[in-house]
């Protein structure tokens, strides 16, 4: 299948570091990729890079075979390319009610009105209230997000997300913080989005990764060190060789 | 699915809204009746306190909602004060609607205006900013003394009767009626707006632009428009203070001006169009009092009173006490 996602060659440095080395990616519809790597091997700037959070020094992303580089964050999410934060980003003072509101309404260029209210469109409330229930916050949605519990921030953050309908969805680590008794609402969630979207998940708990992708990509030092099946990737020599230096180097310092 | 109470609560939920927008008007209506009888002799102080009370509110909608910091914010009551003086003193449109409306619309130009230069910049450079811009607008002013009199301000202002039918008069009542109206309609207007789904986008941008851009909104774009939205208001204010006093000084486009109409705003309390309103109204009324009963002593006391609200009550004193009955409200429900 054609690419819907395509990375080339990106490439960022943080002062002398290079935190991105000519990296690489592309996904189909329908792709379930993994993207792991030790501690600072630069996957959320990998994400950043693709959004427009961040400028790159070199490469390029295309979007629906059209070249994004150059456009900002907005237009990019516009154009489906839709991703979540590691640390979580919400607005402290509002509810879960008003963050899907917000995003349904963003999603459908209806977020600009002024004589109208969240409250009285009947299909913006089912449709958020049905996203907060699938993820098991639906009990909060009146409350403020500066008064839930981090965990349940975090099933917000994907709520946005899903609720944006993205066809490229970038998800940072959605379950850590997530206490072990809802990662089952976050895997449900995920299963269930639309079939022909290319979903690409960071993520450090091998058995969420193993029985989410199809594809395994390891980032190790801002390179891609391997790029193929589950299966393969626990018995790749370099994979091993990175995760065990980054432990051993851990262990050192500590 | 939303089941069936759901649904109820949604219309539960706009009877409720709209009960408390109906209470907001009831007080400022009640208030301008008792002021009405209560101060018959000082008509043109409480007229000006409306007129001020527009740009705090004018204020809140970037500052309080958005989180724009603006010492320039004068500018936009300035453009609406000028810009209706202009109208009746050198083209003979002297109808108060007609003025208010040349108001809005010169306050709303000077919101695109100062919008699109402050919101190039973040934090500290934003801060100086806008105050370039109100010295420019205030020197600008000064040397056009053809058009806005210069130093001497803009005389000769003469509105004519509102809809035909009631004369300005000497004792500021019909002016007081204006604006009293005046405020109910925007402070109408204004709920409306800043609980819509605009409203919440600016009140996002605030707490998290990366967070609105990740959902793909416009933050500069959305900022603008509500800059235009507040130079209307801020407008209207000018405008109403025009009508009023038929004068127009180069006070009404200072940095004094816009520096204490943050003063009221952090006073009564950011992002809440009430805070703005107590805001206003107790720093003029109090400033009033103590330089009548301390005319040697009346700034230290505005400023010790001034410390003591941002030491004590940090909210405003609008946002401090929403914020202690809420508290209350939750423990014992
Ligand atoms: N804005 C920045 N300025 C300087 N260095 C940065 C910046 N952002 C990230 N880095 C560095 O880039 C490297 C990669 O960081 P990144 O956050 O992308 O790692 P990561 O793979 O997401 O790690 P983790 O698993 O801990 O989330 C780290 O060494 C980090 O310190
Ligand atoms: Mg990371």
């Amino acid at each position: 299948m054609t690419a819907i996602f395509d990375v080339r060659n990106l490439k960022k440095t943080f002062g002398g570091l290079v935190v991105t080395n000519d990296v690489s990616l592309s996904m189909a519809p329908g792709d379930r990729v993994a993207l792991i790597g030790p501690n600072g091997a630069g996957k959320t700037t990998f994400v950043n890079l693709v959004t427009g959070n961040i400028l790159p020094n070199a490469g390029s992303v295309m979007l629906c075979g059209e070249d994004v580089t150059r456009l900002g964050p907005t237009q990019r999410v516009r154009r489906g390319l839709v991703r979540s934060f590691q640390v979580t980003r919400l607005f402290p003072e509002m509810t879960p009610e008003e963050h899907v509101a917000l995003a349904i309404l963003q999603r459908e260029g209806r977020s600009g009105r002024m004589f109208a209210s969240h409250r009285a469109m009947p299909d913006v409330m089912q449709e958020g209230h049905a996203l907060l229930s699938r993820l098991g916050i639906a009990h909060l949605a009146r409350h403020r997000v500066s008064e839930i519990a981090y965990g349940q921030q975090r099933l917000l953050e994907l709520a946005l997300a899903l609720a944006l309908k993205p066809k490229v969805l970038l998800l940072d680590e959605p379950a850590a913080g997530v206490p072990q008794s809802d990662t089952a609402r976050i895997e449900q969630a995920i299963a269930d989005l639309p079939s022909d979207l290319a979903v690409l998940m960071i993520e450090h708990d091998m058995d969420l990764v193993f029985r989410f992708a199809k594809r395994v990509v390891v980032l190790a030092a801002g390179e891609i060190i391997f790029d193929g099946s589950p299966d393969a990737v626990t018995k790749d020599a370099r994979v091993r060789q990175a995760y065990l230096g980054s432990y051993a180097d851990a262990r050192s310092v500590a | 699915m939303l089941s069936g109470s759901d649904t109820l609560s949604v219309t539960g939920d706009r009877r409720a809204r709209l009960t408390r927008d109906a209470i907001g008007v009831l007080v400022i209506l009640a208030l301008g009746i008792a002021g009405y009888f209560l101060f018959p002799n000082n008509l043109a102080l409480l007229t000006r306190i409306t007129a001020i009370a527009l740009l705090v509110l004018s204020l809140d909608l970037v500052t309080g909602y958005c989180g724009v910091a603006t010492l320039g914010h004068a500018a936009l009551f300035g453009a609406g004060a000028y810009g209706a003086a202009i109208a009746a003193a050198h083209f003979g449109i002297a109808d108060p609607i007609a003025m208010l409306a040349v108001g809005i619309i010169a306050g709303s130009i000077a919101g695109l205006v100062s919008g699109v230069v402050v919101l190039r910049a973040h934090g500290l450079p934003q801060l100086v900013l806008s105050i370039a811009i109100i010295h420019l607008a205030h020197e600008a002013a000064n040397k056009a003394s053809g058009w806005t009199g210069g130093s001497d301000g803009l005389a000769g202002i003469m509105p004519d009767a509102v809809f035909g039918l009631w004369q300005f008069d000497l004792w500021g009542r019909t002016a007081y009626v204006f604006g009293i109206v005046l405020l109910i309609v925007v402070f109408v207007l204004l709920r409306q707006i800043v609980r819509s789904p605009f409203g919440m986008l600016c009140r996002g941008i605030r707490q998290d632009p990366v967070r609105i851009r990740a959902m793909g909104g416009s933050v500069h774009g959305t900022l603008v428009r509500m800059y235009i939205i507040s130079g209307a208001v801020a407008g209207a204010g000018g405008a109403l203070n025009a009508i009023s006093t038929q004068v127009v000084g180069l006070d009404s486009l200072s940095f004094t001006l816009s520096a204490e109409a943050m003063v009221m705003l952090v006073l009564g309390g950011t992002g809440s169009l009430y805070g703005a309103l107590i805001g206003t109204l107790a720093f003029l009324w109090f400033e009033d009092v103590v330089s009548a009963a301390n005319p040697f002593h009346w700034l230290t006391i505005v400023g010790a009173l001034l410390i003591a609200v941002v030491l004590f009550a940090p909210k405003g004193l609008y946002g401090s006490l929403a914020s202690y009955f809420e508290h209350r409200g939750r423990k014992n429900p």
